[in-house]
């Protein structure tokens, strides 16, 4: 009798991820009896959280009736510094994330190059905003250049990393075909690799200015210039009214970044 | 003209791809390179122009060993050698012109190249190629708004606007239909022939590689099987390079003289 006489008339269904039986029902159960333990070391106060409630309240209805004026020449220099630190960072930071990313990426950069340049990425990424922020407001003092310095930095990361990431996925024979033509290694990576990446690149770099302006508004927070500095003041006055007119400038404005990357987006395909 | 010497391919992997094939292609000389998938007719193409670098042997274009040669010296040997590959390798954003002249590159400084001004000369030729495969009028197209068949012509124009000495082609119909592939195979043997270039192309097609060329080579496992006229291919020798099969059909001569007049 062959394997098909067997199998012929029986139901069949997907062999299970996990093939022994005990060992699927201890991961199972393992994984249940972890979630319930940690939910529950999780302390919450109700009592602090009802008086919260109230405070939570007034800053909600803050929303309602934002106060743009009585500090709006705070407002105002607190975006312009924003803005221009968000254009200069991350002008500065996509022209050092390309050579980055051509170094990084395995299928153009030999082994050397590619090692220093994952290691600059690796670093990049691992120091959170706030920690360089920190550590760049300690040595430049208070100010919008340590906003720009790490804005320029984190934006090496990111960018570097999805770049290189695209540029190995690429098309390799579009490449070879420029390569076999005799082309120097400049004149093939501006005919063979950047038209490949070129869309990507676009959307990175619009995605990162929208980054960067909303990191703009934390640093302030440690004094790293931008609206954050003002969006902080009004916090510790209790000036909930300053707070919304704040964020709801900083969530137009993010909304209106969102639209035209949509369209540029669409037009370079 | 070209003249390869034991030449050698192992892969890291252990594959061997390439055993001590010699080979010599005398000037203006079509042939096509037929095989099973994997015998290594890609291979032994692009180790001609070191794309893929040989494990040992040589290659002599003319006088010059290009196993040999410096990073700048086999770029300047490249530029003497036009490809045209299977799924056409267009840059597809990229304009057809801008295809076509990307074939200069080796030519020109990267200035030049970066700001697209290429000299009038080469854009005069590129236009007149363009023109000979009938494309002329879709030059600002991008390329990725042609069809498989004008694709395969950019890939034509842009290896000849090179101004080689050789054709290195590698499946060039692999991904045409059947009619269109014999326009392709019939434009690059005329262009040839015209031009008086030497070429080797890697084709599945048996039929069609007999209609075209002046001589076959069979590669099997990496080592030459079969050479000769395309008349020569028997039933057995076929079944020396792809195995045993009913070969009757495939090599049944086909009238070509009803297409022609279309």
């Amino acid at each position: 009798m062959s394997d098909v006489d067997l199998r012929v008339g029986k139901p069949w269904k997907k062999p299970p991820l996990v093939q022994r039986t005990w060992l699927r029902w201890v991961l199972v159960i393992g994984v249940i009896a972890y979630l319930v333990a940690a939910y529950m070391t999780i302390e919450v106060n109700w009592s602090r959280v009802y008086e919260g409630l109230e405070r939570g309240k007034k800053f909600v209805l803050a929303f309602t009736d934002p106060d743009f004026s009585s500090r709006s020449t705070d407002i105002w220099a607190g975006m312009i510094e924003s803005i221009i630190m968000t254009v200069t960072s991350s002008v500065v930071g996509i022209a050092i994330s390309i050579p980055i990313a051509l170094g990084a990426a395995r299928n153009i950069a030999p082994l050397p190059v590619y090692l220093v340049c994952r290691s600059i990425i690796a670093i990049s990424r691992a120091l959170q905003e706030i920690i360089v922020a920190i550590l760049l407001v300690a040595i430049f003092g208070f100010g919008p250049l340590a906003g720009f310095l790490t804005l320029s930095f984190a934006t090496i990361g990111f960018l570097s990393k999805l770049l290189a990431e695209d540029i190995e996925s690429m098309d390799r024979s579009q490449a070879e075909a420029i390569k076999a033509s005799g082309a120097k290694w400049l004149q093939w990576i501006n005919y063979g690799v950047q038209p490949q990446v070129m869309p990507r690149l676009i959307g990175l770099s619009i995605y990162r200015v929208d980054i960067n302006f909303r990191e703009s508004a934390i640093l302030g927070l440690v004094g790293a210039g931008g609206i954050g500095a003002t969006l902080n003041t009004a916090f510790d006055r209790y000036e909930y009214d300053t707070a919304a007119a704040i964020l709801l400038i900083i969530i137009l404005i993010v909304m209106a970044l969102e639209y035209i990357s949509g369209i540029v987006r669409e037009r370079v395909q | 003209m070209l003249r390869l010497e034991k030449l050698v391919k192992t892969y890291k992997t252990g594959d061997q791809a390439l055993k001590a094939v010699d080979l010599v292609v005398p000037e203006g000389q079509v042939l096509a390179l037929i095989g099973p998938s994997g015998a290594g007719k890609s291979t032994l193409i692009r180790c001609i122009n070191r794309l893929v670098e040989p494990t040992s042997g040589k290659v002599f274009l003319g006088d010059i060993n290009l196993t040999g040669l410096s990073t700048g010296a086999l770029r300047r040997e490249r530029r003497r050698m036009g490809m045209i590959f299977q799924e056409y390798a267009l840059i597809e954003r990229l304009t057809v012109m801008e295809n076509v002249l990307s074939g200069r590159l080796g030519y020109v400084g990267f200035w030049r190249s970066f700001l697209r001004r290429f000299p009038q000369k080469d854009v005069d030729e590129a236009f007149r190629l363009l023109d000979r495969v009938g494309l002329a009028h879709m030059a600002d197209k991008r390329a990725d708004e042609l069809s498989g068949g004008q694709r395969q012509r950019v890939g034509i124009c842009r290896a000849l606007i090179q101004d080689p000495a050789l054709l290195l082609v590698d499946e060039p119909t692999a991904s045409l239909d059947p009619k269109t592939s014999r326009q392709i195979m019939r434009l690059i043997c005329e262009l040839c022939n015209e031009r008086g270039l030497a070429a080797i192309i890697n084709i599945h097609d048996v039929a069609l590689a007999q209609m075209f060329v002046q001589r076959v080579i069979g590669l099997r496992f990496g080592v030459v099987e079969f050479d000769g006229l395309p008349d020569a291919l028997t039933p057995d020798v076929l079944t020396t390079i792809y195995g045993e099969e009913d070969w009757e059909a495939t090599i049944e001569k086909v009238d070509d003289d009803s297409e022609v007049a279309q």
